[in-house]
C-alpha cells in the first residue's frame, strides 16, 4: 500500500512540479519559437506517457500485491496487445518526430537575404568580426595570427581590409534582420550559446560552422561558451546587444576596421581602393 | 510456447568434459587469488568496481559542494572541479558499470544460467581481471601524478585535452588514454570468453530461446562492447599520438596560448565521431544487462512470467543493432554537416520503440501478478520510474531541433544521470540484493535493504529531476560556478544547494548499503539454495554457494523456459528448468 502510494506520490508530485516549477525557458528573443512549440508538443507526449506507466505500476502493486493464496495469472504473450502498443508507440514517436524534423529543415535552411558575422573563439574570450561596405568577409588562416592580428585575417585579401574587427568587446545586432553567424575558433571547441536565442552550435578549430536566427526583440544579452574549452570555460562571457537600426548605425560607425587597426600600409592600400570605385 | 519437444533433448548425445581433478585449484593463491574460477573472477571484478565506484561517489560529492555552495569550499578550484567531473563520469560508466555489469554480473551469472561449468577459457578470463585491475591502478595513479588528473571531461575532446588550457596536460591525460586502453584490452578477453560460453556451452536442452532475459542482456550488450570498444581503442591510441609525438590526427592548425603550434591538417570532429561510435552503444551496454537483470527480478518476485519473452528478446536485438546507427545524435551542435541531423533524428526515434515494448512488458508482468515487494523488487520497481523519466527525456535530446536549445546544458546532464546513472545502478542494487543469497549463501538484512531503497530512490529522483529544469533555464553544463548571470535567477541556486544536500544523503545511504554487504556475510539469515523461490538454473545447484564447477557430477538438463511460474495445475507456484516434465523421469531423459 505504502509503495503503491510513493510510487503515484513520484508520479504526482513529477507533475506538479512541472506546472509550478519557477525554473523554465528565457523568454525566446529570437524567431526560433517554433522550436518551443517542439519541446511543448514533446513534454506533453512524454509527460503523459510517464504519467501513464508510473500509474499503471502504482495501480498494479496495489491491486496485485500478495497476500495470502494469491496465484499469479499465466499469460506468456499476448501477441494482439503487443502490436496495439508498439503501433501506438510508432504513431507517438511520429508524432514528436515530424515537426522535429520540419523546424530542422528550417533551421538548417539559411535565407539568402541573412547579414553574415563571424564569431571568434579563443580561450577564454569572444571576438567579432562584421563585413564592411563591400557586404563580404575577408579571408583568414590561424597561421597569420598575432598580437596585431589576434583573428588570423588574410592581409592581401582586400575583401577583409574593411571588415570591421570587435575584439573582447559587445557584439550588436539589429532587430529583425536575419543574420547567419559564421563561427570559427582558433585553438580549441567553444560553442557560441546565448539562451535567448535558442540557437547553438560549436566552434572548431579548423574550420567554419554557422547557424541562423533573427532577433526579434531589444534588449542585451548573455554570452556564455557551452562547449568545455578548459580551466576557465564558466568565465568566458560576452554581450550581444539587439538594438534599433538606427542605434545600430551609430554603433557601427564608432567601430574601426581592419586595416584601420593593422597598421599604415594597409589603410592606405584600403583607402586608395575605396577611391579607385 | 517456447518449449522443444522433450525427445528433442533426449536424442541429444551427452557433450560433457568428465570432471578432472586438474582442473581444481591446489592452493590458497589459486583459490582465492589467481583464480580461474568464474564466480571468483566476478567477486573480484564486482569488489574492483564497487571500490573505485566509492570514488566516484565521493568525487561527486565534491561536485555537488561545489555547485550547491560555490565559493564556499577554498579547497575546490575551478581546475580540480573539472578533474572531479571527468574522473567521475569515467569512472562510473566505465570503471564501475561496465565492468560491474559483465565482468561482475556477466561472469558470475552466464555459466550458472546457462549451465555450464565455467567461462570457456578460464584462464583467459582470469588474465581479463588482472588487466582492469592493472587499468584501474593506472586511472587511481593520475591522482597522485604532478598536474593531477586529467580534466577535459569524460568525453576527452581533442584539442583541448591535449593542450594546456586543460588541468592535467602533463601526465593526466596520458595515463588516462593508457588506462583506457588497458581496460579495453582486459575487456575483450573477458568479452570474447562471455560470448564463446553463451553460444557454446549451453547445458543440453538450453536453446537460446530458453535463456534467461539476464544472460541475453549481457550476452548481446557483450557483443556490442566488442565492436564498440575498438572505436575507442583507435582513437585513444591516435590522441595519445598526438600528445606524445607530436602527430595531427585530431589537430588542425591552432593556437596554444596565443603561440601557433607545429600541429596541423588533423579533425577534431574525428575524434568525436570515433568517440560516440563506441560511447553510444555504451550506453545501451550499460543498459541492456540491466534490461535483462530487471526483466528476471520482476518475474521471480511478481511470481509470474516474463510478459512477452520473444518480443523482449526481440526488443533486446533489435535495441543492440539499432544503437550502432545512432551515435551522431550526440553530434548534433558538434559542427558536423547539419543535414546528418535528419538522418540521426529519424534512427534515434526509432530506437524508442523496441525499448518502449520492453517497459510494457515489465509492467505487464506486475499485472495479474502476485507482487511480493521484497527488496529487490522494490529497486526493480525504481528501476522503470527512473528508466521511464530519462528514457523520455532522450525523446527530447534526441530530436534533432529540440536537441539545439538543450544541448550542453544541465538537462542533459540530467537525462544520462536518470536513463544511465541512476537507472543501471537500480539494477545494479536490486541484482546485489536478488544473488547475494546465491554469492554468500546468506540473505541480506531486509531492514537496512529497505532504508538504503526508500533514500535512494527518492533521494537520487529528487536530484536529477529538478535539475532538468535548469537545463531548460539555460544553465550549461560543466560550469563549476555559474556566478552572476542575467538569465539565472537567485531561486536556481536554492535548488542546486537543495540538489547538493539530496546529493549527500543519498551518498550516504550507500554506506548503509557497504555495511550491510559485509554485516550480513557473517551474520545474515541463512538463504537455503533457493529463497526467492526461482526458476532459472542459478537457484538449481547441488551447493549454495556454489562450488567450482557448478554442478557436482553431472551437469542439468533443461526441459524449459526460465519463466514457469504460477503455471496452473503445478504443485508449487514455480518449475525449476531441470525439473522433468510430469511422466518423464531425469534418468528416462538420458536414455
Amino acid at each position: 500500500m505504502a509503495v503503491a502510494l510513493l510510487l503515484l506520490l513520484v508520479a504526482v508530485a513529477s507533475v506538479l512540479f512541472h506546472v509550478f516549477s519557477p525554473w523554465w525557458w528565457t523568454p525566446i528573443a529570437s524567431n526560433w519559437s517554433y522550436i518551443d512549440h517542439t519541446i511543448t508538443l514533446t513534454f506533453w507526449i512524454t509527460g503523459a506517457v510517464f504519467f501513464a506507466i508510473v500509474a499503471f505500476m502504482a495501480y498494479c502493486v496495489f491491486r496485485f500485491r500478495h497476500t495470502q493464496g494469491r496465484q499469479a495469472a499465466y499469460e506468456p504473450e499476448n501477441k494482439r496487445l503487443e502490436w496495439w502498443l508498439s503501433v501506438g508507440t510508432g504513431i507517438g514517436v511520429a508524432a514528436m518526430l515530424a515537426p522535429g524534423l520540419v523546424v530542422w529543415h528550417q533551421f538548417v535552411t539559411v535565407p539568402a537575404d541573412a547579414t553574415e558575422v563571424e564569431v571568434v573563439g579563443q580561450q577564454w574570450l569572444w571576438s567579432y568580426r562584421l563585413p564592411g561596405k563591400d557586404g563580404r568577409l575577408g579571408t583568414s588562416n590561424a597561421r597569420n595570427i598575432s598580437s596585431e592580428n589576434p583573428l588570423g585575417l588574410n592581409r592581401d585579401d582586400p575583401a577583409g581590409q574593411d571588415d570591421i574587427v570587435i575584439e573582447n568587446d559587445d557584439l550588436h545586432l539589429p532587430v529583425g534582420k536575419p543574420v547567419k553567424v559564421l563561427l570559427r575558433s582558433i585553438d580549441v571547441l567553444h560553442d557560441f550559446y546565448v539562451p535567448e536565442f535558442r540557437a547553438k552550435m560549436d566552434m572548431i578549430p579548423g574550420s567554419v560552422t554557422y547557424y541562423w536566427f533573427t532577433p526579434t526583440r531589444t534588449g542585451t544579452f548573455e554570452v556564455l561558451c557551452a562547449e568545455l574549452c578548459g580551466a576557465a570555460h564558466a568565465q568566458m562571457r560576452s554581450k550581444v546587444i539587439v538594438e534599433e537600426e538606427k542605434e545600430y548605425h551609430a554603433w557601427l560607425e564608432k567601430q574601426r576596421t581592419f586595416a584601420e587597426l593593422s597598421g599604415q600600409r594597409n589603410t592606405t592600400k584600403a583607402a586608395y581602393k575605396a577611391e579607385g570605385e | 510456447m517456447v518449449d522443444i519437444p522433450f525427445d528433442t533433448v533426449a536424442g541429444i548425445p551427452p557433450a560433457e568434459v568428465g570432471e578432472v581433478e586438474l582442473y581444481h585449484p591446489k592452493s590458497w593463491w589459486t583459490r582465492y587469488v589467481f583464480s580461474q574460477d568464474a564466480k571468483v573472477i566476478a567477486i573480484q571484478y564486482s569488489i574492483t568496481a564497487l571500490s573505485i565506484g566509492m570514488v566516484a561517489l565521493v568525487l561527486s560529492w565534491l561536485m555537488r559542494l561545489q555547485l550547491g555552495f560555490p565559493g564556499t569550499f577554498s579547497f575546490i578550484d575551478p581546475n580540480q572541479y573539472l578533474q572531479f567531473i571527468t574522473m567521475h563520469g569515467m569512472i562510473m560508466v566505465i570503471y564501475l558499470l561496465t565492468a560491474l555489469f559483465l565482468g561482475g554480473f556477466g561472469n558470475y551469472l552466464i555459466p550458472l544460467m546457462v549451465g555450464a561449468r565455467d567461462m570457456v577459457f578460464p584462464y583467459v578470463n582470469m588474465l581479463s581481471y588482472w588487466v582492469y585491475l592493472l587499468a584501474v591502478v593506472v586511472l587511481v595513479s593520475t591522482f597522485f601524478v604532478p598536474g593531477g588528473p586529467t580534466g577535459a571531461g569524460w568525453t576527452l575532446y581533442p584539442p583541448q585535452a591535449i593542450l594546456s588550457g586543460t588541468p592535467g596536460q602533463d601526465w593526466g591525460i596520458v595515463l588516462m588514454l593508457a588506462s583506457l586502453i588497458l581496460f579495453i584490452i582486459g575487456f575483450t578477453m573477458g568479452g570474447l570468453n562471455y560470448v564463446v560460453t553463451v553460444l557454446q556451452a549451453r547445458t543440453r536442452g538450453m536453446t537460446l530461446m530458453r535463456l534467461p532475459l539476464t544472460v541475453w542482456g549481457i550476452f548481446t550488450a557483450t557483443v556490442m562492447a566488442l565492436l564498440a570498444f575498438p572505436a575507442l581503442f583507435v582513437a585513444s591510441v591516435m590522441l595519445l599520438l598526438d600528445r606524445l609525438l607530436g602527430t595531427s590526427f585530431f589537430m588542425p592548425t591552432l593556437v596554444e596560448m596565443g603561440q601557433l603550434t607545429k600541429y596541423g591538417g588533423g579533425s577534431p570532429i574525428l575524434f568525436q565521431h570515433l568517440f560516440w561510435f563506441f560511447g553510444h552503444p555504451e550506453v545501451y551496454i550499460v543498459a541492456l544487462p540491466a534490461f535483462g537483470i530487471i526483466s528476471d527480478l520482476i518475474s521471480v518476485h511478481a511470481r509470474k512470467n516474463i510478459f512477452g519473452y520473444r518480443m523482449m528478446v526481440w526488443a533486446i536485438v533489435a535495441i543492440g543493432a539499432l544503437s550502432f546507427v545512432v551515435w551522431a545524435h550526440h553530434m548534433y551542435v558538434s559542427g558536423m554537416n547539419p543535414y546528418f541531423g535528419f538522418f540521426f533524428a529519424t534512427t534515434t526515434l526509432i530506437i524508442a520503440i523496441p525499448t518502449a515494448i520492453k517497459v510494457y512488458n515489465w509492467v505487464l508482468t506486475l499485472w495479474r501478478g502476485d507482487i511480493h515487494l521484497t527488496v529487490p523488487m522494490l529497486f526493480a520497481l525504481a528501476f522503470i520510474v527512473t528508466f521511464v523519466n530519462g528514457g523520455l527525456t532522450g525523446l527530447f535530446l534526441g530530436n534533432v531541433v529540440v536537441d539545439v536549445p538543450l544541448s550542453d546544458t544541465m538537462f542533459v546532464v540530467a537525462h544520462f544521470h536518470m536513463v544511465m546513472g541512476i537507472a543501471p545502478i537500480m539494477a545494479v542494487f536490486g541484482g546485489i540484493y536478488h544473488w547475494y543469497p546465491k554469492v554468500t549463501g546468506r540473505m541480506l538484512d531486509e531492514a537496512l535493504g529497505r532504508f538504503h531503497f526508500w533514500v535512494s530512490f527518492l533521494g537520487a529522483y529528487a536530484i536529477f529531476f529538478p535539475m532538468h529544469y535548469l537545463g531548460l533555464l539555460g544553465m550549461p553544463r560543466r560550469y563549476h560556478d555559474i556566478g552572476e548571470t542575467a538569465f539565472v535567477p537567485a531561486s536556481a541556486h536554492d535548488l542546486n544547494a537543495f540538489m547538493s544536500v539530496a546529493a549527500l544523503i543519498v551518498g550516504f545511504a550507500q554506506l548503509v548499503f557497504l555495511f550491510n554487504l559485509i554485516w550480513s556475510l557473517f551474520k545474515g539469515k541463512e538463504a537455503g539454495d533457493n529463497p526467492w523461490g526461482a526458476a532459472s538454473l542459478e537457484w538449481q545447484t547441488p551447493e549454495t554457494p556454489p562450488g567450482h564447477g557448478n554442478w557436482g557430477k553431472e551437469l542439468p538438463i533443461v526441459y524449459r523456459w526460465a519463466y514457469d511460474y504460477s503455471v496452473p495445475g503445478a504443485s508449487r507456484d514455480f518449475v525449476p528448468q531441470n525439473e522433468p516434465p510430469a511422466g518423464l523421469s531425469a534418468q528416462g531423459a538420458h536414455a
